[in-house]
């Protein structure tokens, strides 16, 4: 029976020939994730319900993320129980403060993901680890529970919905205008529980780095994961990271989906989704001029290297405006140690960003820039729902790290375009390096 | 008779149900007190016990869209509502079910703050306007969950039967 990647993941996991979409599976794990919010409750459960050793310490790995450094007394509890359970249970995949991480950005970076693998973790944007090949979905500290303990989890196959992305992205184009376009013109829910899969002409564009933020932002538009297949630009990153290779998976020429878009990425323009919805996108001219109080640059969906790298190219030689604070937040320690070896930190503090250590931080209202009444945001992050970032009132507006920098610089919202340095286009740096 | 205490609209999110200002806050006997918090006024109702048991917040499509938080559904539960919407989005649906949180797929609803509903297995009733609408069950599995009071009750019900 033909099938979708994520069918033949599932159903290898389930120990099945094949799985149709609406079938409920029991599948195994490859990879559990937890971070400090989410887990210790997790195993608060599991304590009352006796069970005291989980079912396979090397499959799991541990960062704390969500508040860290601790924002305050209860955040250091949480973490305080992280830690030590990590230590009772023998789990030796932890990444302690000092080469912490967003644990979406940091077990791909880490060499933890390959292709093929199931992984769960108590967070919605475990999405973003899909764009390796791999079948991963959020889930909450219950499902976390059972999976810690048994190392299994049953799921609901997910009708897959395709995407073709084709053409070259134009210049000030990245993954993220992409996949705010995709949510645009589909929905907060027009995703709901499926799988996004992603093909076309135009992933040769497309790095890995570029991929985790359109998987990241599967759950934006309601989807259950997001999937990109394995090829040359996977293999690469993957080879740098780990010996491991997975198993790679292709789509079947027939296999059935639930729906089909086509984007045409070489028409698109910068876009940003203005307050309220990720859905809310439109290209940046039509969005007309906004002051923005603040600037952030980071966070699961756009914290990696090659955002900084973009924002940098944009900031050099320039500061930021006035009453525009710019807050800029690499993703992963990995990511903070490489902006300070390529002189992209002195860039962000000359042109008057500070610069965070890795954490979820504000992107979530947490801290290290949480918003006032009224205030506005250009935000590289993933959510702008109402009060998202802070307070009610405030506004949040995304878009990605280009159009952010621009808008720094600008003191409102900004078209990357009129910024980029003419030497700088790192969608054309991507089609060198893999010589297409 | 249940009534409907809040009629909210279409993607409501986790960050509006439990602002991830709270979210070091995980135990479910704190978190109702972060209920809807950016909603000021409901929040301060909901604290006062205003509202009985099994009152119900009447929600529109993707209700509990974006994060992974079971705060959203532990908060809801610590006052025992109960959630009436057109579609529920998938994780929140999901830790409702684990949490015992009792939800309502009712993807025709029309109804206002302050209608009196009664939940059949099969339809809710809108008493006040008269009128029925279909609901979309959940399969009797998931539902298993639910009527067991969540997943660890339900486990622990299992355990003891085996």
């Amino acid at each position: 029976m033909p099938m979708t990647i994520t069918e033949k993941i599932l159903a290898a996991h389930a120990g099945l020939e094949s799985v149709r979409p609406g079938e409920i599976v029991n599948a195994k794990l490859d990879l559990v994730v937890c971070h400090e919010v989410t887990t210790p409750p997790a195993v608060a459960m599991l304590k009352k319900l006796g069970i005291t050793k989980v079912w396979d310490p090397t499959k799991i790995l541990v960062t704390p993320d969500h508040f860290v450094p601790n924002k305050d007394i209860q955040s250091a509890e949480l973490t305080k129980s992280l830690r030590q359970w990590r230590e009772e249970q023998g789990i030796e995949r932890y990444y302690e403060l000092g080469n912490h991480g967003i644990c979406h950005a940091l077990a791909p970076e880490q060499g933890h993901v390959h292709p093929g693998m199931t992984i769960i973790c108590g967070d919605s944007h475990t999405t973003t680890m899909g764009a390796l090949g791999a079948f991963a979905s959020g889930v909450g500290s219950t499902d976390l529970a059972a999976g810690l303990a048994t190392g299994e989890l049953w799921f609901r196959v997910p009708e897959s919905i395709r995407f073709n992305l084709e053409g070259q992205p134009p210049r000030g184009v990245y993954s993220k205008d992409i996949i705010l376009e995709i949510i645009r013109r589909i929905g907060v829910d027009g995703a709901r529980y499926m799988a996004m899969e992603y093909r076309g002409s135009a992933l040769p564009y497309l790095s890995m780095e570029a991929r985790f933020t359109i998987t990241n932002m599967a759950i934006e538009a309601g989807g259950k994961s997001g999937i990109f297949p394995v090829d040359a630009i996977t293999e690469a990153y993957l080879a740098e990271r780990t010996p491991e290779k997975g198993v790679r998976y292709e789509s079947d020429v027939d296999a059935e989906y639930a729906a089909e878009f086509f984007i045409r990425v070489d028409q698109l323009e910068p876009m940003v989704a203005l307050p309220g919805l990720p859905s809310n996108g439109t290209s940046i001219a039509q969005a007309g001029p906004v002051k923005m109080d603040q600037v952030y640059i980071g966070s699961c969906t756009n914290g990696r290297i090659e955002d900084l790298r973009i924002a940098a190219s944009i900031l050099k030689g320039n500061k930021v405006a006035k009453g525009t604070r710019t807050i800029v937040v690499p993703a992963t320690t990995t990511v903070w140690k490489q902006a300070m070896r390529e002189g992209l930190m002195d860039i962000f503090a000359e042109s008057g960003c500070v610069i965070s250590t890795p954490t979820c931080g504000a992107c979530l209202g947490g801290h290290m820039g949480v918003l006032g009444s009224d205030e506005t945001c250009l935000s590289t992050t993933n959510r702008n729902f109402t009060g998202r970032m802070g307070h009610p009132s405030s506004k949040v507006y995304l878009a990605s790290p280009a159009t952010a920098a621009a808008t720094a610089i600008a003191g409102g919202l900004a078209d990357p375009r009129d910024y980029l340095p003419e030497d700088c286009n790192f969608t054309i740096a991507e089609q060198q390096l893999w010589g297409v | 008779m249940p009534k409907v205490i809040i009629k909210l609209g279409a993607d409501i999110s986790t960050d509006d149900i439990y602002p991830g200002r709270y979210m070091a806050t995980v135990l479910p006997t704190e978190t109702p007190d972060f209920c809807f918090a950016n909603r000021t006024e409901f929040n301060t109702r909901l604290k006062a016990k205003a509202f009985t048991p099994g009152s119900i917040i009447l929600g529109g499509e993707n209700f509990g869209c974006g994060s992974s938080r079971e705060q959203a559904a532990s908060a809801i539960q610590g006052y025992g509502l109960v959630i009436v919407a057109q579609t529920i989005s998938r994780i929140f649906l999901q830790n409702a079910i684990n949490l015992g949180l009792r939800v309502i797929i009712c993807p025709t609803i029309e109804a206002e703050e302050g209608h009196e509903l009664t939940l059949e297995p099969m339809e809710v009733v809108n008493v006040t306007t008269g009128k029925r609408f279909p609901i979309q069950p959940l399969p009797p599995a998931r539902q298993a969950i639910i009527d067991a009071g969540g997943l660890i009750p339900y486990t622990r019900q299992r355990m003891g039967n085996g």
